[in-house]
């Protein structure tokens, strides 16, 4: 039988699935909202009524307050919550590498379970448990003051986790922590299996004890895995949705201590229905991400070098 | 050869029935979704041949879809559901049709709807944008047993804002209950009275910011920061979970919303607490409005002669509108289900008040305010001064000044 398509064109044919998706899903919404940057548009006027402005949008929102707020909390959270994911799991996969033998998978399951846990749950579960007045962890709290040590310490009123504009930042940065720092471990547990055993037997034989073998081993080791696991963190932090979105009911918590970037830029196209000047924040936030992956790039390699 | 006729003339009749088929698309948010399928059976009598999918989402993803719509001209209903603070927005941007214009000529029954209402609906400037269906005349709903043990009585909660903030104090010494669950919400009544014919909440005539000169600004903020001052308001957010516990475990007296919130107090907020809350007017005796539902039919909608039809259902059938109020607490737009014998009706979960009467009295005293595009924009950034002037002490001036300031900046650019 002659196939329909002939030789030369078939690898093109087998593409034109995906080729067409990226197309419409991928480059179609990066190109429209390029587009959109330079145009006054109200969404509910229709397509036609779109005017051009030139740069306008792009110096309005370099004027604009609260870009710069939302900005400045997308990067503390990014490194808040960012930083200890590393920092907590490469010591923690190494942990579970070396020491927890047959209960080395059910260990990563379960630090890997939030990752894959629905967000809204998630922040419904923390929201139950930061609750002011009927909370789990203000009641614990109220239980540790009775201790007379710890009497001092502790506040004598509860704590207003999420309606405090101090404390709403560094819950979210726990709640992604917490969140991603599972699916780190992962990364990090398999790229210390890769890890030839003969240098740690060899290390051993010199009488290096675990902690050597720990920073003069695997962490040179892993350092391509480490600058692929920061990379993902750095661009995941700065484009923060989610996780503050639900937590506080998508208004950014008071004083917009928990507003990051991209939902400021959600608000102004969903909500203030200027999605010219939403499209001008993604390109602005588009290029931070891309500057700071770019230093991130540059950290490793001149490490490495 | 019979047969074969027999079947091709079935064929045929099945293929002309289901080419007469029409489908009418409702896009709706709860429990507006739930009142237009509980309305088609009845008007499904007269237009067998119409299906009709109605469309429910959360109500922000609603809009959301809705704006989404009207932006790409494409999935748009032919009926859409239009809540009161996206009415700006939806309103003016041009998307939907004239109600008043033929064929509609919606001002033909415009003495049958509540004044203020139809007049939201035509506020955008384009005619009728959008028909009234349901209305939320603010009330004030308090705790009955918390005020008979602190010895306040409804008339020093109506007063005046003075006799409330007392109240708020002998609620607090008495049972240790709150006054408010925000300050905020204190705010929120003074800045919608006393509004002039004309303007809006956040803007004048011509659309510029009243913020800084309108003095129900001012009474506002310095009310909401006098009753957080005294340690009056629980800080918790309406709709939070913390929210819903405080009214259930009586650690707040008052809540002041739309009519509605009566509902939603039996059925799921507080179910616990029937009998103990009675509804009063709000302090000083203002009459507003909170909230309500608008029907609009999109310029690109396909079936918009049946749209239409389904709209004057949804909103000028007295025994529609009646059914929605006793299922679902849509307190009726249309003026003469509001004389229903519903009305008349003890409220069981009210302690026995006769409560939607004072509603009636109190829908039909509140004057039309303009909705303006830009009312969601100008409400946010006025409640993120405030919540300034609450939590780190900026002065109530200088907050007017940059809530103005940041306003017009915005408002600028439309």
């Amino acid at each position: 039988m002659k196939p329909w398509v002939g030789q030369a064109l078939a690898p093109y044919v087998l593409i034109s699935p995906f080729m067409v998706l990226f197309l419409v899903f991928g480059l179609f919404p990066i190109g429209f909202s390029f587009f959109l940057m330079f145009h006054m548009w109200d969404p509910v006027q229709g397509l036609g009524t779109m005017k051009f402005v030139g740069l306008d949008n792009l110096l309005f929102a370099l004027e604009e307050p609260l870009v710069w707020t939302s900005l400045g909390n997308t990067l503390w959270l990014a490194l808040a919550a960012g930083l200890p994911q590393h920092l907590v799991a490469i010591p923690l996969a190494f942990l579970i590498n070396e020491r927890l033998g047959r209960w080395r998978n059910a260990a990563m399951g379960a630090y890997f379970l939030p990752y894959i846990t629905s967000t809204v749950a998630i922040a419904m579960m923390f929201s139950s448990m930061l609750s002011t007045d009927y909370g789990i962890i203000n009641a614990a709290l109220d239980g540790l003051a009775r201790w007379p040590l710890l009497q001092g310490l502790l506040p004598s009123e509860h704590i207003d986790w999420m309606g405090s504009p101090e404390t709403i930042k560094p819950v979210i940065a726990f709640v992604v922590f917490w969140r991603y720092l599972g699916f780190n471990v992962i990364l990090y547990v398999a790229a210390m299996q890769s890890i030839p055993r003969e240098l740690y037997e060899a290390a051993r034989m010199d009488g290096a004890r675990h902690w050597q073998q720990f920073f003069f081993i695997t962490l040179p080791q892993l350092k391509p895995m480490m600058f692929f696991g920061v990379t993902l963190t750095v661009i995941g932090g700065l484009q923060l949705f989610e996780e503050p979105f639900i937590l506080t009911g998508g208004k950014g918590g008071a004083e917009y201590a928990a507003m990051t970037t991209a939902m400021y830029m959600y608000r102004t196209a969903f909500e203030f229905n200027d999605f010219g000047l939403a499209s001008a924040i993604s390109w602005l936030l588009f290029v931070v991400i891309m500057v700071l992956t770019l230093a991130t790039n540059w950290l490793f390699k001149s490490k490495q070098g | 050869m019979n047969r074969v006729c027999l079947f091709l003339l079935a064929l045929l009749v099945s293929t002309q029935a289901l080419a007469q088929r029409v489908t009418l698309t409702v896009a709706a948010y709860p429990a507006v979704d739930d009142i237009v399928k509980s309305a088609l059976a009845e008007w499904k009598k007269n237009h067998p041949n119409v299906d009709v999918k109605v469309i429910g989402r959360e109500y922000a993803d609603h809009h959301t879809a809705m704006t989404t719509a009207l932006a790409t001209s494409s999935g748009l209903p032919d009926v859409m559901a239009i809540e009161y603070g996206y009415l700006g927005r939806f309103a003016l941007g041009g998307g939907l049709q004239d109600l008043d214009r033929a064929p509609y000529l919606a001002g033909q029954s415009a003495a049958k709807l509540t004044p203020f209402a139809l007049a939201q609906g035509r506020s955008g400037g384009a005619g009728l944008s959008a028909m009234p269906t349901d209305i939320g005349p603010g009330a004030m709903f308090y705790r009955q047993d918390l005020m008979s043990k602190a010895q306040v009585t409804e008339a020093e909660l109506t007063g005046s804002w003075d006799s409330f903030i007392g109240s708020g104090q002998k609620l607090k010494k008495s049972t240790g209950a709150l006054l408010v669950a925000h300050a905020r919400d204190i705010k929120d009544i003074v800045i919608r009275s006393g509004i002039p014919a004309g303007q809006g909440i956040y803007f004048d005539d011509q659309g510029k910011s009243v913020i800084d000169s309108a003095e129900r600004f001012r009474k506002g903020f310095e009310l909401a920061r006098r009753v957080r001052a005294e340690g009056l308001d629980a800080k918790v957010n309406a709709w939070s979970n913390e929210w819903g516990e405080s009214l259930k475990r009586g650690q707040v007296g008052v809540q002041m919303m739309g009519a509605w919130l009566g509902g939603h107090l039996q059925n799921w907020l507080a179910p616990n607490t029937s009998g103990l809350w009675r509804s009063a007017a709000l302090p000083e005796r203002v009459n507003t409005s909170w909230g309500g539902t608008f029907y609009a039919i999109p310029n690109k909608a396909q079936h918009k002669e049946l749209a239409w039809d389904l709209i004057r259902h949804l909103t000028l059938n007295r025994k529609q509108q009646e059914q929605a109020f006793e299922k679902f607490n849509a307190f009726p737009a249309l003026l003469e289900a509001q004389n229903g014998a519903f009305f008349d009706q003890p409220v069981a979960f009210l302690g026995g008040q006769k409560a939607r009467i004072s509603w009636r009295q109190s829908a039909v005293q509140i004057s039309p305010t303009r909705v303006f595009k830009n009312d969601a924009l100008a409400e946010e950034i006025v409640n993120a001064e405030l919540d300034l002037v609450l939590t780190k002490g900026k002065s109530v001036d200088q907050a007017l000044k940059d809530a103005h300031k940041a306003v017009q900046r915005r408002a600028s650019r439309s």
